[in-house]
């Protein structure tokens, strides 16, 4: 994936959603680029269980740097399909490709209506742009 | 967006942290630096070669007079009279409750006309309380003992004021400056001259002190030399390992010192011996705001106890965070942070004293769950004894 194909929220999570033959969807969520340079030192990521329900806007799991603890959301409604377990033991994976083998868990989607509070790659980068102006 | 009705302070160095990448935040009403590349990196740095950290933040006080050793002996929770030149003496400024209101260094030294004056660093966040505080007692103490006269200056907006913290430090040090730092004990300073990049010396002061556990030293200089000298040991100390570090690194290093940090572990709700800073109070022959109190406070039992925790998993506990036995609250955490020494989280806090002992199993809540945790000893990190101090 490229960051330009991605969707974004507020809280930089990335998504990307996939949908099978059988009109499963899949959503592939991780944390961008621009959120893991701030966090910078990176110290513990919490991915939830296979097989939990998680809610779009609520939290599934929490990412640690030195200085500060953040809550990682989901951009949708749906179950836990799969999380990156390897990541865990080696965090500096997330920096060096947050949209690749840097990706946290995948949700079989329920509900994709929280998608239409992402922004697009252009729009996350103008928030990303004031958010470090201040 | 945090919404603030001044303009936090800039150091003389604040455009050379933005120009390299330092991560500006506000800090005790100043533009510091928290980081440049990374806290851990600089942590690092600081503890295998050395780190310079722009300290400018802290509050500076000049006082100068016949009676300047003594009115400070009246003011700080310890004797400062009889302080002999070139020395510096960790002291708390007590309310009159035995709260702790600061900490602070003292110094003693001649300027270049010989004339003695002290020097009083203390907490940025501080500043303005005990510049109230100062001006308060001043005056009883001027009436007191006519004659002993007594003048100060907040000088912390005309200095700035560097860290030099690290087993490196004197290698980095030693060709700039023009006393001989490998005399100089700890907790002793100087007024010296160092080498500035445009060729000429300039004054300063150099104290063997520091807030990381490590050799090292803090050097005051006027804000118009800063930036050259801060450059010129920043060339010197890349090649011996060494890196710029921001206040992200000084709050960690800090903290696996085991040394409390003004906001956090004291406050004035805190008494000295709760924060076992008893070492640093002269209860007797000596008169000072909180005298009486500190004298009553030691006959009672503690209220509660700072500790330091080794959590068992990884989540990091913060301040706030409550501390708990057997499902009930004991304490609170003041400090927490994973600690890049020990590659764990680590934090400090306050807890009722039957919990204070080394080895005793807590639980800290953090954001909801109880996570285990060891009271441990403090300080977690002490220096490899190769590089003592004489």
């Amino acid at each position: 994936m490229t960051p330009e194909q991605l969707l974004y929220s507020k809280t930089h999570e990335w998504v990307h959603v996939e949908t099978d033959s059988s009109g499963t969807k899949t959503a592939t969520v991780g944390l961008s680029a621009f959120a893991l340079d701030l966090l910078t030192d990176l110290v513990f990521v919490e991915l939830p269980e296979v097989g939990r329900a998680v809610s779009a806007g609520e939290p599934f799991g929490e990412i640690e740097s030195v200085k500060a603890v953040s809550d990682l959301y989901s951009p949708v409604d749906g179950q836990i399909a799969e999380v990156n377990g390897p990541i865990v033991e080696k965090l500096e994976t997330l920096a060096e490709d947050p949209y690749g083998a840097g990706w946290l868990v995948k949700i079989k989607v329920s509900d994709d209506a929280g998608l239409a509070d992402l922004f697009a790659f252009a729009a996350y980068r103008k928030q990303c742009e004031e958010e470090s102006q201040h | 967006m945090t919404s603030t009705f001044y303009t936090p302070l800039h150091t003389p160095l604040y455009d050379w942290h933005v120009a390299h990448g330092g991560r500006m935040v506000e800090f005790a009403g100043w533009a510091m630096p928290v980081q440049y590349t990374s806290i851990i990196e600089e942590h690092l740095a600081t503890r295998s070669a050395v780190g310079l950290c722009d300290i400018t933040h802290m509050s500076h006080f000049r006082f100068e007079g016949p009676g300047a050793g003594d009115f400070l002996g009246h003011l700080l929770t310890r004797r400062i009279g009889d302080l002999n030149p070139g020395h510096l003496r960790y002291s708390l400024v007590t309310n009159d409750e035995g709260g702790i209101l600061d900490d602070v260094l003292v110094g003693h030294f001649h300027d270049a006309k010989a004339q003695p004056f002290y020097v009083v660093v203390a907490n940025g966040v501080n500043r303005l309380k005990l510049v109230d505080w100062i001006n308060a007692h001043l005056p009883k103490e001027l009436a007191q003992f006519p004659g002993q006269e007594v003048a100060y200056w907040d000088v912390t907006r005309l200095w700035a004021m560097i860290a030099i913290q690290g087993p490196r430090s004197l290698d980095l040090l030693r060709p700039f400056v023009d006393a001989d730092l490998d005399e100089m004990p700890y907790y002793t300073g100087a007024e010296i001259r160092i080498l500035h990049p445009a060729g000429r010396r300039q004054g300063g002061i150099i104290s063997r002190t520091g807030y990381t556990a490590e050799d090292g030293f803090e050097l005051i200089l006027g804000v118009g030399v800063a930036p050259g000298v801060w450059q010129a040991l920043l060339e010197a100390a890349r090649p011996l390992g060494g890196l710029p570090t921001g206040i992200g690194a000084r709050d960690t290093l800090r903290l696996e010192a085991g040394m409390p940090l003004y906001g956090h572990e004291l406050t004035e709700q805190v008494n000295p011996f709760q924060a076992g800073l008893g070492f640093a109070c002269e209860l007797h022959n000596l008169d000072y705001p909180g005298r009486d109190a500190l004298l009553r406070l030691k006959q009672q039992p503690l209220e509660s106890q700072r500790i330091g925790l080794e959590m068992a998993g990884r989540r990091v506990p913060r301040q706030g965070c409550m501390i708990l036995a057997e499902s009930r609250p004991i304490g609170q955490v003041t400090s927490g942070s994973y600690s890049p020494t020990f590659e764990k989280p680590v934090a400090m806090g306050y807890v009722t004293p039957e919990y204070a002992q080394p080895g005793t199993r807590v639980d800290v809540d953090i954001r909801g769950r109880l996570e285990p945790a060891n009271v441990v000893k403090l300080p977690f990190y002490r220096r490899n004894p190769k590089g003592k101090h004489k």
